[in-house]
């Protein structure tokens, strides 16, 4: 066999075998899942609780039967109770809380109370203050005898929704979500962070682990020290991928199996169901009035999820892959001549720091970007390459232009052909010195040797 | 025919110097031992033969050429701090490494099946380089280092770690491999492994050679005229002319006397007093252990230093 092919077989085989590898793969698909499973079920749970809230005027009958029921959330008028009597064992008789409205209500506003044991939900808040506020305005404008006031006030419901669109050149619109951008450059932004970061620093510790235990000595007479550092590296981007590949895989399946097994039926069907919906969701829209809490509701996550499908998915996938592999290849071979050039792991900080910090620069910017993906400064961080990989991939779900891309891509290729070309000649010479301790002036006579 | 050869090497460090003209030459098919105090040198010089550092002057040779990086592929070498992977299995690990130098998997298996077995470590295949101990490890490198039957094995410091039961192991493989026609350089600081198997010898001292040649010769011309003669029975021999008598003792029956000729003086005169004074049962000149010799060299130097 090829010797930079055993090289490479050995830095998978044994890494892919180690106990961190297997338990870092199982396990953080459970943490991603949980990131798509958790929204579905605090939703489906806001369903399935039950309450029941009475409602207690002092004498007066102003406001009966004002507030609607929802969904989950029943509103009985009690006739003829005092609050004192209800007050405090309301919980006995099966109610979730107690609304005490004071006659003063349609002069003083904060002559209303809602008892109740836990916190309240602000949407309930929402609905009893919305709906209250409807009826006195009513009860306020009947007090002008206008005539045919219900009709007028129909045709004057009003409720505003800011539909975003993206027109390209062509003209084609797509229905986008700025909240589902901003979390998927949140996302891809951080994972490549730490997946360039956690592969990096894998690679300097293997090469310090051979430098250190004189490994290398024995292996340099088989084999050229560019040799070990190349197989190194490549062996170590295809854990890398594996892992990658894996955590994809096993999330979409866990997130799979819940569905079918975990999630209320009702749940599943409202997304199964949501993108043919729009028409109807439409019409809910129009007939607002009295609206339900849930069409709403509905209407909105259905919105989300028709552009969570509009987001150029194949685009995204590819250049995440692709910027990990060239972002990846970059920094390995930094951190590679980095591990050659000390004798042990605490001596890296002096080289780290220069490392770092572009890796962290990237990550706040394209944290920054999310703000505002069209900014210079997201454009400049996103061209160079110490901080593209980052800072691109978290400006790709907001649509960048094709030319960019490529120029950043470019850039990003010439620049790794330059980065390991250097890596080897510091790898080279630091690997075999030992005792004394590097300064940037030796590593840079290292990079001008001859040969 | 010498194998290897090393002409006026010197290196030096920012601070000091490692080496400083130092010489040797190896002839094939023998054991040369590198002699010297710590931090004298001796691993400068060994990692300068595979060629891990250059030389600041000076040239080595390999079969009468200067060394091509090739010939490290003709070179085995131990290093003394061990080099393998700690988390990986024994066998996966000198399959890998028998690999790297060119041996098919199945050669390389053969190989390792016979040395295992030789060596008596087969039961260690699967475990991890991490559970054996630093002895252990040492020998699943000596069989890693010998695998692919280099022309020159170059050991550093084989001995430390060991037991004595396996220092007499290797050093009969040493013998061996010597044998099957290995040139072996060797750095040692375990003086009675040197005369049982050095042919040659360099002592290094402060990045100089201050003592080369054959152990036998060494030896004899650090005797210093000295003599031991065992009689049988209870005798005390009076010195003369020839001779003085430096100690005797009476043990087992047997008189052990030593004594110190004088310049010049004849052997068989001596011999002859001997005779007539008791049964001779033997008569031997009483050779320096490599370890006085060795003491003795170093000391001498690093008193001249200090005059100068």
């Amino acid at each position: 066999m090829n010797k930079i092919a055993l090289i490479i077989r050995r830095e998978y085989i044994t890494r892919v075998r180690k106990k961190s590898f297997i338990i870092m793969t199982l396990l953080t698909p459970f943490l991603f899942a949980l990131l798509f499973i958790i929204p579905a079920l605090v939703m489906s749970n806001d369903d399935k609780e039950f309450k029941k809230i009475a409602v207690v005027e002092d004498g007066a009958d102003l406001f009966k039967d004002v507030i609607p029921d929802t969904k989950d959330t029943d509103f009985e008028y009690l006739e003829g109770i005092n609050i004192n009597d209800i007050k405090t064992n309301f919980a006995d008789l099966g109610y979730y809380g107690v609304l005490y409205i004071s006659p003063q209500l349609i002069t003083t506003p904060n002559a209303i109370q809602l008892i109740t044991r836990k916190q309240p939900a602000i949407g309930l808040l929402d609905h009893i203050s919305g709906s209250l506020e409807k009826e006195i305005e009513k009860q306020k404008l009947l007090a002008y005898n206008i005539e045919n006031l219900d009709e007028i006030l129909k045709t004057i419901n009003t409720s505003v929704r800011i539909q975003t669109i993206k027109m390209d050149e062509e003209g084609s619109a797509t229905e986008t979500s700025t909240g589902i951008s901003m979390g998927l450059a949140y996302l891809s932004g951080f994972l490549m962070y730490m997946l360039v970061f956690m592969f990096g620093s894998m690679v300097m510790r293997g090469v310090i682990e051979e430098k250190t235990s004189r490994i290398v000595e024995v292996i340099i007479s088989s084999v050229k020290p560019v040799q070990l550092m190349l197989g190194k590296i490549i062996g170590v981007a295809l854990v890398g991928l594996t892992q990658f590949g894996l955590w994809i895989m096993l999330t979409l399946a866990i997130v799979m199996v819940v569905k079918i097994n975990v999630l209320p039926e009702g749940a599943m069907e409202q997304i199964q169901q949501l993108p043919q919906s729009f028409a109807e969701a439409d019409q809910a829209m129009a007939g607002m009035e009295n609206s339900p809490v849930s069409g709403e509701q509905i209407s909105e996550f259905e919105s989300l999820f028709a552009s969570a499908l509009n987001q150029p998915w194949g685009l995204i996938i590819f250049s995440f892959i692709f910027y990990f592999i060239t972002g990846y290849l970059l920094y390995a071979s930094l951190f590679a001549a980095i591990g050659s050039a000390v004798d042990n792991e605490t001596e890296t900080q002096q080289f780290m720091l220069p490392v770092t910090i572009p890796i962290i620069l990237g990550l706040v910017v394209a944290m920054g970007t999310m703000q505002n993906p069209e900014s210079s400064l997201s454009f400049w961080f996103s061209m160079i390459p110490l901080t593209s990989p980052i800072v691109m991939v978290a400006r790709i779900p907001f649509d960048v232009p094709a030319w960019e891309i490529a120029l950043s891509m470019g850039l990003m290729v010439v620049t790794i052909i330059g980065s390991v070309w250097m890596a080897a000649k510091i790898y080279r010479t630091g690997i075999l010195m030992y005792g004394k301790k590097t300064s940037y002036k030796e590593l840079w006579k290292w990079l001008t040797y001859k040969g | 025919m010498i194998l290897f050869e090393a002409q006026n090497v010197t290196k030096r460090f920012r601070t000091q110097t490692a080496l400083d003209g130092v010489s040797i030459s190896v002839p094939e098919q023998s054991i040369y031992g590198l002699l010297g105090p710590n931090g004298a040198g001796k691993t400068t010089l060994i990692r300068i033969i595979n060629q891990i550092t250059a030389p600041d002057s000076g040239a080595i040779f390999l079969n009468g050429h200067p060394v091509k990086p090739e010939d490290v592929h003709n070179i085995g070498y131990l290093p003394e701090e061990r080099g393998l992977y700690k988390k990986m299995k024994v066998g996966e690990q000198a399959l890998y490494l028998a690999q790297l130098k060119g041996l098919s998997r199945n050669e390389a298996m053969r190989r390792l099946k016979y040395w295992f077995n030789k060596l008596e470590i087969t039961g260690w295949w699967d475990k991890k380089v991490e559970e054996l101990s630093k002895g252990m490890q040492q020998k699943v490198q000596f069989v890693t280092t010998v695998l692919h039957e280099p022309q020159l094995l170059i050991f550093d410091e084989p001995f430390t770690g060991f037991d004595p039961i396996n220092v007499k192991q290797i050093k009969d493989e040493i013998l061996f491999l010597r044998e099957r026609g290995a040139t072996i350089i060797f750095s040692t600081h375990n003086m009675s492994s040197v005369e049982e198997l050095c042919d040659n010898i360099t002592l290094i001292n402060k990045a100089n050679t201050i003592l080369e040649g054959s152990v036998d010769k060494i030896r004899s011309e650090w005797a210093a005229n000295e003599y031991d003669i065992v009689f049988n029975g209870e005798v005390t021999p009076s010195g003369n002319g020839h001779f003085s008598i430096l100690s005797s003792r009476f043990e087992n029956g047997n008189s052990i006397v030593r004594i110190k000729s004088n310049d010049n003086a004849d052997t068989n005169e001596i011999i002859k007093a001997m005779t007539s004074a008791g049964r001779v049962v033997s008569f031997n000149p009483s050779l320096p252990s490599m370890n006085e010799i060795f003491i003795r060299v170093v000391e001498r130097k690093n008193k001249e230093a200090a005059k100068n």
